[in-house]
């Protein structure tokens, strides 16, 4: 099963991650590996994640975790990891 | 592992660099569609169409949510409707009768675009290539969404030259049947010469009888991405500017390919082409004309831009045939003027003329594309532009379009709105000398010489 890669792109603050692994544990998506960085202030991170045991349908989990992000104040993408693969490698 | 710089790169290509995929495109045979009545034709058509196509929209949509890639059109193309209509019609009527079908079956579905209404009439016509041709204003003039295109000439056959001048006439007419909406039938009319079977982008979309049943194109597009990339190569020599255009266009095309390939796997249909074109729009950072001035053109048309536009072309089809396993369609880079921000300006600002457009169709894909003309225009004029466009493509083995539109009370100077992807256009100068007696001396122009290429 193809992987899923989280970002979170925005102003940091407080419990930006904790928020973020809340969400996914609560749907049973599991954290695998996780990069984070501070450019100028902005809070950048990349998660890759497996929602194979995910009971909710992946739009919707790209619409709550905009949802989300709205809420905190940052942007959250998740996409499905194939777009970055084909376009990066071999 | 994929890490956090490269998932930041492809981001930002499609959030700032408005990288997308320009369509996905269903090609239908309706070859099965046949029958002798027209209502039942009718009928087979609709039929076919919205069985096929039935989920091809929502499954765009899908796409577009997982992978975080918008995919701006989802459109139809079907085999031309002159091969299939023989037996049915007899009528401009019975003619305008499916392209009324066909605007219905594509609002049903939901696509914005239905491809197909053509005819190939590169050697000669038929009486129903005739009939279908002479259809075209109405057919266009009474509905939304249906494309249509004329091939009228290939390298193998030579030029139709009655097929030419009637194109001429008919290009008039339909300017005239929409001159209310600034004679926009026009933008939905593409004439060929060498069209391919498998091109995904409209006007000029149909499904050609070399293609299966029903096929996935897929057309990427992406001058956003490849003016941003050599932002970074300012003032480096040719080298280093071609690898550039080369990498980038392999990384979109890749996303080309991924979408084709998933669109195919979902929808149940075969994966046909993925066509490299970069398709310009008229939002600001999503031109060619802005990669051509990037290059270190003061405006597009100056000299040099043929020369940067074919290094563009050839460069963009070296990257992206090895990021797909099929290549197809058109393939290279579209310099439509009213739907490019950057060659609407260099038109007002004078550096860009349809004599130098002509010169740029030599070495791109396609050809003279909405491009605004006088709606004083003579026929007998289009039809020599048209005559000069198809030589181009007849001569050198490639596909070339005339795409005009000659605006019914417009004249040189003049703003015409076409709204949405259409764009704007300033009207444009034609060579005011005459050419109809060389178009109405009727018949072919026979095919060129394959060897003493000089």
């Amino acid at each position: 099963m193809s992987k899923t890669i989280i970002t979170v792109v925005g102003k940091d603050t407080v419990g930006i991650i904790a928020k973020v692994c809340t969400y996914l544990a609560n749907n049973q998506v599991n954290v695998e590996d996780i990069s984070q960085t501070i450019v100028q202030g902005y809070f950048n991170m990349m998660m890759i994640v497996d929602t194979s045991k995910s009971a909710k349908p992946f739009s919707e989990m790209v619409t709550e975790l905009e949802t989300l992000g709205d809420e905190i104040g940052v942007k959250i993408r998740c996409q499905r990891e194939d777009i970055f693969t084909r376009m990066h490698r071999i | 592992m994929i890490n956090i710089f490269e998932v930041n790169e492809t981001n930002s290509m499609i959030e700032q660099e408005k990288l997308d995929v320009r369509t996905i495109t269903l090609g239908i045979s309706l070859l099965d569609c046949c029958d002798g009545d027209l209502d039942a034709l009718n009928r087979n058509i609709y039929a076919k169409i919205t069985r096929l196509a039935r989920n091809l929209v929502s499954t765009g949509r899908e796409i577009e949510i997982e992978y975080g890639i918008p995919i701006v059109n989802k459109r139809i193309s079907v085999t031309p409707v002159a091969l299939i209509a023989g037996s049915a019609c007899s009528s401009l009527e019975d003619f305008v009768s499916i392209a009324r079908t066909l605007d219905k079956a594509a609002a049903d579905t939901g696509v914005n675009f239905i491809g197909g209404y053509s005819a190939i009439v590169s050697k000669g016509m038929t009486r129903i290539d005739e009939l279908l041709i002479r259809s075209i204003p109405r057919a266009l003039s009474s509905t939304e969404r249906v494309c249509s295109s004329v091939n009228i000439g290939s390298t193998k056959t030579g030029i139709n030259m009655d097929a030419v001048r009637l194109m001429g006439e008919m290009i008039k007419e339909t300017a005239e049947a929409t001159k209310e909406q600034n004679s926009l039938g026009c933008a939905k009319l593409v004439v060929f010469c060498n069209a391919p079977d498998d091109n995904p982008f409209m006007a000029g979309a149909f499904h050609g009888i070399s293609e299966a049943d029903a096929v996935i194109h897929v057309g990427v597009s992406g001058p956003g991405v490849v003016k941003h990339a050599l932002e970074s190569v300012r003032g480096k020599d040719f080298e280093v500017l071609c690898e550039t255009v080369k990498k980038t266009a392999f990384k979109v095309t890749r996303v080309g390919q991924l979408v084709a390939q998933v669109a195919s796997e979902r929808l149940g249909i075969p994966f046909g082409i993925v066509d490299l074109s970069l398709a310009p729009t008229p939002s600001v950072g999503d031109s060619v004309a802005e990669i051509l001035e990037e290059m270190g053109l003061e405006s597009v048309g100056a000299p040099g831009t043929t020369a940067a536009l074919a290094l563009l072309n050839d460069q963009v089809k070296k990257g992206g045939v090895m990021a797909s396993s099929f290549v197809g369609g058109l393939s290279s880079a579209f310099i439509p003027v009213s739907e490019d921000q950057g060659m609407i300006d260099a038109v007002i600002r004078g550096s860009l003329t349809l004599e130098k457009l002509e010169a740029m169709t030599c070495v791109c894909s396609v050809g003279l594309d909405m491009i605004a003309i006088p709606g004083s225009t003579p026929a007998s004029t289009i039809s020599g532009i048209i005559a000069d466009e198809a030589s181009i493509g007849m001569i050198n083995q490639k596909t070339t379009a005339v795409r005009l539109i000659p605006v019914i009370g417009k004249d040189v100077g003049d703003m015409v709105e076409f709204g949405g992807l259409l764009g704007h256009a300033p009207v444009q100068q034609v060579n005011r000398f005459d050419c109809s007696r060389f178009i109405n001396r009727g018949g072919r122009i026979p095919a060129p010489i394959h060897s003493f290429k000089n």
